[in-house]
């Protein structure tokens, strides 16, 4: 009886926090597997090692902090947190950008702030960024989907070689091999495009290939391309309650509105609402990554404002800033910012203003007649 | 009726089809009652009776105290055999004075008054319901005629019956309201009269669905009330909907102002179980001695809706219900969400005993708390509109200021954030524990506060002596100086008629 906790409720939800973290590793799957099939042996490589080497960071952090290790681990945050990273790295990244990257989100993104739920940056994209910015010749290698047992994809031993070996930048033998495989990502070429003067109907003569972009049979990270996938699970964690709609909805209706205003001034130098929706990060940000409920505010509000924001932000680096992509910025840019979201936005207290002071008392409603108030005064 | 909404709230099972079905019954007089003197919020009764003393019932055993406080009667014939200091069901079963009524097999009938109360000023009402010790039945136990006086002092215009029973597994109300709704209406005609208020609204959750059926058809029908003056109505059943402040603004739209109470918005709140105590008291002749109580829980084999008398053990109560030995895995009364933990069965049923429930182990949670994750439903559900994680990050660095200016004092202690906490963080334990850190600091304040005053009038009383001192030195200074001068007057009259005998007194040789 020592440990009965005397305090009500005595009849508690059933939600809890691994059972939140398993509903949207569920959400994940399929376009994880989809990730997977389509780049192949060297992304599975990628994807267990990233989050083997979490789980390894995550259970080294919790011991050396004095913490519950098993409930650590079983919490789940730390392998969707490597789970989130490995969908946003290069599907054919060699393992220590797998290692490093883990090492990145758990240790400096998450446990040295003090574990779950006191990083103020979402670990996955601090990860995401640092490496960007260390590694950007192995984290902008872009590989051509080639399907696992078609007949040019790698198969396990090559596949191993290209995960361990170094094969992808140092091997003279695979080098060729794989530059049959490389290609920009969609983002990437346009961006490059623009940079060297061209308009989007000399980049992409034939239209964008929106089909493509939906379905996710392009170049890009081993988790991102497939944007119809991925809003599948987003929207079923939207059904089920596990996350809100406010920041998927006010995120993405930032960009379609910004795309949309600029695609009318000038269609041949800002592409349309779907390129923008439907390419790179944008549904895995929007119903995955900006929604980390550690980093994003605590009103309905406030995650209005927070989505907003990263629409913004991701719109104007797309469109004008020296990176493709620029999700991992914007996200890590607004999380700093939540801070001062929550304490500006706040709900109003009941009985009082938003200042804080107490309501005036005013006349009655449910009187039909005149209050007989002032006779008492 | 136009109703309206309150902010967040959640829907956590019902659990009342165990026992929403049962008829009331009464549990058999016991052998022994265990009567607390203080049931009630407020200054406790003082014993009138000793060991010793035959006691009929209906008789006061405590009278009441002070502007706020409350009588106690005796449940039953019988003989008090000692009065001591007994655990009262409370989480650290304090002790508290209780006489201890060894029961008579035969019990007298309840004689009605001899006045109808329907003839009563309002005045008069109020009185009769302070002397039957009535007090808010919904678990609150605030004095229910102090409540009333308050009430006609503000002329409220609309009295509201609570009906709402949002805690999950108690369905005492709800079959008060099924079997007993003609005597509950007497009695809020009787509170309607006391107060001169212009209507009475009753308001039952939609999960009540034969309560309100019942009500709606006694409303209607000019039998029982004026047509227009008793309304039923039913709002959403959603937890904490029978919460003061939460069903004053479902029905009038209007907030309570922090600080403020019903009675500034022209209205009053009572429960329709002391409704229906108003209709024994002054109709039938019986003070507050019995209440119905629902027993339920899953490790209760046999759930009822029992009325028992004021003073019954809790265990007599499992008992009857078929459970022993403590097979339970947490005893609770009230409801599971603001009821509280009772640390054993021996402890006695009070006015606000409304549940007994013992939950079985599945229906125990005892996960231990982890990390907040900062998913904000506690901020979502929050009735009060407050922050509930930030509150208890603050309050867990012992910084209750800030805690309080996120409003703190406003929480109403509901438990909604806890219920949904994925993470399970006691987050009603912080809030318990804050507000009592705040008021033992402001009593402490007032402590230093007196004491400051104390030692400064001590020092204008010291000055103020000193002062008295020093101005009968002044005074007595200036008599002898007077003296000496007239004494050496005298001198040079005797000189001057040459008789030098006497020889004035000096003021050393006088003074010891």
């Amino acid at each position: 009886m020592a440990n009965t906790l005397i305090s009500g409720p005595h009849t508690l939800a059933s939600a809890t926090v691994s059972r939140t973290m398993l509903w949207v590793m569920l959400a994940l799957t399929p376009a994880t597997l989809w990730g997977l099939y389509l780049f192949g042996w060297p992304a599975i490589n990628l994807f267990l090692i990233t989050v083997v080497a979490a789980l390894l960071f995550e259970a080294g952090c919790l011991r050396l902090a004095g913490k519950r290790v098993k409930a650590g681990l079983f919490d789940g945050s730390a392998l969707l947190t490597a789970w989130l990273l490995a969908m946003s790295l290069p599907p054919w990244a060699p393992w220590w950008i797998g290692v490093l990257g883990s090492f990145l989100a758990i240790v400096v993104g998450k446990q040295v702030f003090g574990g779950l739920g006191h990083n103020l940056f979402n670990p996955a994209m601090v990860a995401r960024v640092a490496l960007l910015v260390s590694f950007p010749l192995q984290m902008t290698l872009w590989t051509q989907p080639a399907a696992l047992f078609s007949a040019q994809a790698p198969g396990f031993i090559d596949g191993l070689a290209i995960s361990f070996g170094g094969a992808a930048l140092a091997n003279e033998a695979m080098h060729g091999a794989l530059d049959a495989f490389s290609g920009a990502t969609l983002l990437g070429d346009v961006k490059t495009g623009f940079s060297l003067g061209s308009t989007l109907s000399d980049l992409l003569p034939e239209g964008i290939d929106h089909g493509s972009m939906v379905i996710g049979y392009g170049s890009g990270s081993l988790g991102e391309t497939s944007a119809l996938l991925i809003l599948a699970g987003g929207v079923l964690l939207v059904a089920l309650g596990v996350i809100s709609w406010t920041i998927p909805v006010s995120l993405l209706a930032t960009v379609a509105l910004l795309a949309l205003l600029f695609n009318g001034i000038n269609p041949e130098r800002y592409p349309g609402v779907g390129y923008h929706l439907f390419s790179g990060a944008m549904m895995l940000a929007a119903f995955f990554i900006a929604t980390d409920m550690v980093t994003s505010p605590n009103t309905v509000v406030g995650r209005l404002v927070f989505g907003a924001g990263c629409g913004l932000l991701i719109y104007l680096i797309r469109t004008w800033g020296g990176y493709p992509e620029g999700v991992a910025f914007a996200v890590l840019l607004m999380n700093a910012l939540t801070p001062l979201i929550d304490h500006w936005i706040r709900p109003r207290i009941f009985g009082r203003d938003r200042a804080f002071r107490p309501l005036q008392v005013t006349s009655d409603v449910v009187s039909k007649e005149p209050s007989a108030k002032g006779e008492h005064a | 009726m136009k109703l309206f909404s309150f902010r967040g709230g959640i829907h956590p099972s019902a659990r009342k089809e165990r026992t929403q079905d049962l008829a009331i019954i009464s549990l058999p007089m016991p052998a022994r009652l265990y009567v607390p003197l203080q049931q009630h919020i407020g200054e406790p009764a003082v014993a009138r009776v000793v060991a010793g003393d035959p006691v009929v019932r209906g008789q006061i055993l405590g009278g009441s105290v002070g502007r706020i406080s409350a009588p106690v009667h005796a449940p039953a014939d019988g003989t008090v055999v000692e009065i001591i200091e007994f655990a009262s069901p409370h989480p650290a079963a304090l002790p508290v004075t209780t006489a201890v009524i060894e029961v008579s097999a035969i019990q007298s009938p309840w004689v009605a008054p001899l006045e109808d109360p329907f003839s009563l000023s309002g005045a008069e009402l109020a009185h009769q319901i302070q002397q039957a010790g009535i007090v808010g039945m919904g678990g609150a136990t605030f004095p229910s005629a102090v409540k009333l006086q308050l009430a006609r002092q503000h002329r409220v215009h609309t009295l509201i019956i609570n009906g709402g029973e949002c805690e999950p597994y108690l369905t005492c109300d709800d079959r008060l309201m099924r079997e007993r709704a003609e005597q509950m209406l007497l009695g809020v005609e009787l509170m309607l009269r006391c107060l001169g208020a212009e209507q009475a609204i009753i308001v039952v959750e939609d999960n009540k669905v034969e309560a309100l059926t019942n009500l709606r058809a006694l409303c209607s029908d000019p039998h029982y009330s004026e047509p227009e003056r008793i309304k039923t109505v039913s709002v959403p059943s959603r937890y904490p909907q029978g919460s003061q402040k939460q069903m004053i603004q479902s029905v009038t739209g209007k907030e309570v102002p922090a600080g403020a109470h019903a009675t500034d918005l022209g209205v009053v709140m009572h429960n329709v179980a002391t409704a229906y105590a108003v209709y024994e008291a002054l109709v039938v002749g019986k003070p507050l001695v019995s209440r119905i109580v629902t027993v339920g829980g899953g490790a209760v084999p046999r759930p009822a809706n029992l009325e028992v008398p004021l003073g019954t053990l809790v265990a007599e109560l499992l008992r009857y219900c078929g459970l022993e030995d403590d097979n339970y895995e947490r005893l609770l009364v009230g409801g599971p969400m603001m009821g509280q933990w009772l640390p054993h069965a021996q402890l006695p049923i009070i006015k606000g005993s409304s549940g007994i429930i013992a939950l079985s182990e599945a229906e125990t949670q005892m996960d231990l708390p982890s990390p907040c994750i900062r998913c904000a439903r506690c901020v979502s559900v929050c009735p009060a509109g407050l922050l509930p994680l930030e509150m208890a990050k603050r309050i867990r660095k012992e910084d209750f200021s800030a805690a309080q200016a996120l409003g703190l004092s406003d929480c109403i202690a509901c438990g909604s954030c806890a219920y949904v906490c994925p993470s399970k963080i006691p987050l009603v334990q912080y809030f318990h524990y804050g507000k009592g850190e705040l008021q033992a600091r402001k009593q402490q304040e007032k402590k230093l506060d007196r004491t400051a005053d104390l030692a400064s009038s001590k020092a204008l009383r010291v000055e103020a002596i000193e002062r008295q001192k020093a101005e009968a030195a002044a005074l007595r200074k200036a008599q002898m100086a007077a003296k000496k001068a007239a004494e050496a007057a005298a001198q040079e009259l005797l000189l001057s008629q040459s008789k030098p005998e006497i020889t004035p007194v000096s003021s050393e040789e006088r003074g010891d």
